[in-house]
């Protein structure tokens, strides 16, 4: 299982999450001690440098594929799988540019957050209204153009006008975003890149878990 | 003999363009604006749910009006830039956002007086045929930013302008303020001073205010430059060939609907392609395949008779330091080999981010010497070496020959004091970056403000003062 999810096989993976149904293995067990150690060992390698984006896009399609058959038996025993966190994500409004948005979407997914992408040029009220419905942890905002980062802004005050920060985190990114813009905005982080995001949106799940503890 | 160099063979193109064609009429080519659309309806090009259909015959018909090649002027109204044949100009890269602090070395958000700086010291530099509207200036309010920066640049600078509208409904203002520069909109389009670049968003999309601003740019006659931008892997096909087919229909479809608004307006086959780098998601400048995504978009353009752009010259580099050089001296050379008409990109740091002064003076050496290596080795003289032997004997004194000294100017480029070929002296030797600095001052000491009439002064505020209201921005400002 985790061998299928390495090379980035959907085939193999689909399959061996079927065998694993016929042969009543659970699938929580499945997907934790088979597929993910798989998806974390593509995420490492990703991460020096050993395995490159493609890669680690079909090892993200075929967790997703072995998701996909071991989901309906999970929802019938009741067992859920662990995420590291919900994360709602979309571009600025104005802004159709998310192909950055798209590989932190899979990164993020590929490491075990659970991602609600929200797609293009996404109003603020559209943010708000799917972090309050998912019970997002984190928000994050992609902007590429100078003149969409404003939207950026736009969202982060809807989120604060909601009452959901500062519990719910809101993070920023895209070309012309800089660490002076975030920390104007009120931000709660900015990555330059997909990698650096996940870095930060674990970062700020360990900040929402000593939150919740004091 | 001009030396040159070959990506594509004939074949090759012929394939590149017939596979173009096809992905116009499958998928066909999403269109945002809405007068766009009614405009391509009414040539008889099919548009269904914002995905325009255009036919072959449709765009060769568009083909045979966008002029081969046109000029832009400068100031005084001569010729300075000729888009067109083999001829090669560069220009500092535009609109990043950040600037390099000589003094730090860190990048920070660029400002006017970055871009004031940058605009002085192009202004000095012969190997700049143009200006290039090249910093967003953050300490301007953004909504005008883009006529805001032109603004800045035409009162420092005599050359032409590569520049560019990036929000909807700017550009208007933009042409008023050329038009006033000009002395009229007549002559801004019988001696147009500058081009405006026009994005694509890949794959096969045509923006709203893109589309727009094509439309607006045909009709009132300014050069427009479209600068299709394919991510080999990320936005466009994996294979060179492949992004460079997507280069060709995006550029083609958006000369179509340029020359269905106005026949025969100025239009630039141009383009910012670079492959997508599969570590970081990045688009890397500098990378060769960037540079041979150029040429060969380039070569696409030519065999086409159509005037041509690229990106080069730029660096994925955070410093001015042995990558920058290396990346931009190589693409500065193969983008004069092919023939570029128009390279931008000088000065460009961190993957177009960041733009430094002391780059964009080394920058001027590489090209100074790719402008050298097009030249060729060219006969000058009656015998090749025998005249000159006959003079000189076995005695080696050639420095004392008058064609030595009539010569050398036109065979060697002279480097500034930037490149260090000096014996190593008394003095402790210095680095590129550490010479570059000095060169800025020298050359900001030369340089000269152009003396503007005070009714054109009077006009670029009333243009900017009008734009301001119109963006609900406080009257209070007005720029100065």
């Amino acid at each position: 299982m985790r061998q299928s999810i390495i090379d980035g096989a959907s085939d193999a993976a689909t399959e061996l999450a079927q065998q694993a149904l016929a042969n009543g293995i659970d699938p929580l067990e499945a997907v934790n001690l088979g597929f993910a150690a798989g998806i974390t060992f593509a995420g490492d390698q990703f991460g020096c440098g050993q395995m490159f984006l493609p890669d680690l896009l079909a090892s993200a399609e075929a967790m997703k594929a072995a998701i996909n058959i071991l989901e309906p038996e999970m929802l019938k025993r009741g067992s859920q799988r662990e995420t590291l966190g919900k994360i709602v994500l979309g571009t600025a409004r104005g802004d159709i540019h998310d192909i950055g948005k798209n590989l932190v979407a899979t990164i993020l997914s590929a490491s075990g957050f659970q991602i609600f992408d929200l797609g293009t040029s996404v109003t603020p009220e559209q943010f708000v209204a799917k972090a309050k419905e998912v019970d997002a942890d984190i928000v994050g905002i992609s902007a590429l153009l100078t003149t969409t980062m404003a939207g950026q802004k736009a969202v982060i005050e809807a989120l604060d006008r909601s009452g959901l920060r500062p519990r719910v985190k809101a993070i920023i990114g895209g070309a012309a975003v800089t660490q002076k813009w975030a920390a104007e905005i009120g931000a709660d982080g900015y990555s330059r890149n997909a990698i650096d995001a996940l870095e930060l949106a674990k970062n700020l799940m360990g900040t929402i878990a000593s939150e919740e503890t004091t | 003999m001009r030396p040159r160099i070959q990506l594509l063979a004939p074949d090759l193109i012929e394939r590149i363009l017939g596979e173009a064609f096809e992905l116009l009429m499958s998928p066909g080519v999403r269109v945002g604006s809405a007068p766009v659309i009614e405009l391509l309806r009414s040539a008889g090009v099919e548009v269904d749910n914002g995905v325009a259909r255009i036919p072959e015959r449709v765009v060769r018909n568009c083909l045979a009006s966008a002029p081969q090649d046109f000029y832009l002027y400068n100031r005084q109204g001569e010729k300075a830039v000729h888009y067109g044949g083999d001829d090669v100009h560069f220009d500092p890269g535009s609109c990043c956002v950040q600037m390099l602090d000589p003094d730090t070395v860190e990048a920070r958000p660029s400002e006017t007086r970055d871009l004031v700086r940058l605009v002085q010291v192009t202004e000095t530099l012969p190997q700049f045929a143009a200006q290039s509207t090249a910093v967003v200036c953050n300490d301007a309010p953004s909504a005008i930013g883009d006529l805001y920066r032109l603004f800045i640049v035409l009162q420092h600078s005599h050359k032409p302008v590569v520049t560019g509208s990036f929000s909807a409904g700017g550009l208007p203002g933009m042409i008023d303020l050329l038009a006033a520069d000009s002395g009229g909109q007549d002559n801004l389009r019988r001696k147009p001073r500058a081009v405006f670049d026009v994005c694509p968003s890949p794959p096969l999309n045509w923006s709203e205010f893109g589309s727009h601003n094509l439309l607006d740019l045909a009709r009132a006659g300014v050069p427009a430059e479209i600068v299709s931008m394919p991510l080999a892997g990320g936005t466009a096909p994996v294979t060179l060939a492949g992004s460079v087919t997507q280069h060709a229909a995006e550029v083609l479809a958006g000369i179509a609907l340029h020359q269905l608004a106005g026949p025969g307006s100025p239009i630039v086959w141009g383009g910012a392609p670079a492959i997508f780098d599969m570590r970081t998601g990045g688009a890397p400048m500098g990378a060769v395949e960037t540079a041979m995504l150029n040429m060969a978009c380039a070569e696409v353009g030519k065999h086409l008779g159509l005037p041509t752009h690229g990106y080069l010259v730029a660096t994925d580099s955070k410093f001015v330091d042995a990558q920058a050089g290396a990346e931009s001296a190589r693409s500065a050379m193969l983008g004069a080999l092919i023939g570029i008409n128009m390279i931008s990109g000088a000065g460009m740091l961190d993957s177009l981010a960041c733009h430094s002064v002391e780059k964009l003076i080394l920058d001027t050496e590489w090209i100074a010497s790719a402008y050298r290596l097009v030249r060729g080795v060219e006969v000058r003289t009656e015998t090749l070496a025998t005249g000159m032997f006959a003079q000189t004997g076995l005695s080696g004194e050639f420095l004392k020959l008058k064609e030595t000294r009539a010569l050398f100017r036109q065979e060697q480029h002279l480097p500034s004091s930037v490149i260090d070929r000096s014996a190593r002296g008394s003095q402790p030797p210095s680095d590129a970056f550490t010479r570059a600095r000095a060169r800025v001052d020298e050359l900001l000491s030369i340089y000269q403000k152009p003396s503007l009439p005070e009714e054109v002064l009077g006009k670029f505020q009333k243009i900017l003062g009008r734009e301001a209201d119109r963006a609900g921005i406080a009257s209070a400002f007005r720029g100065d």
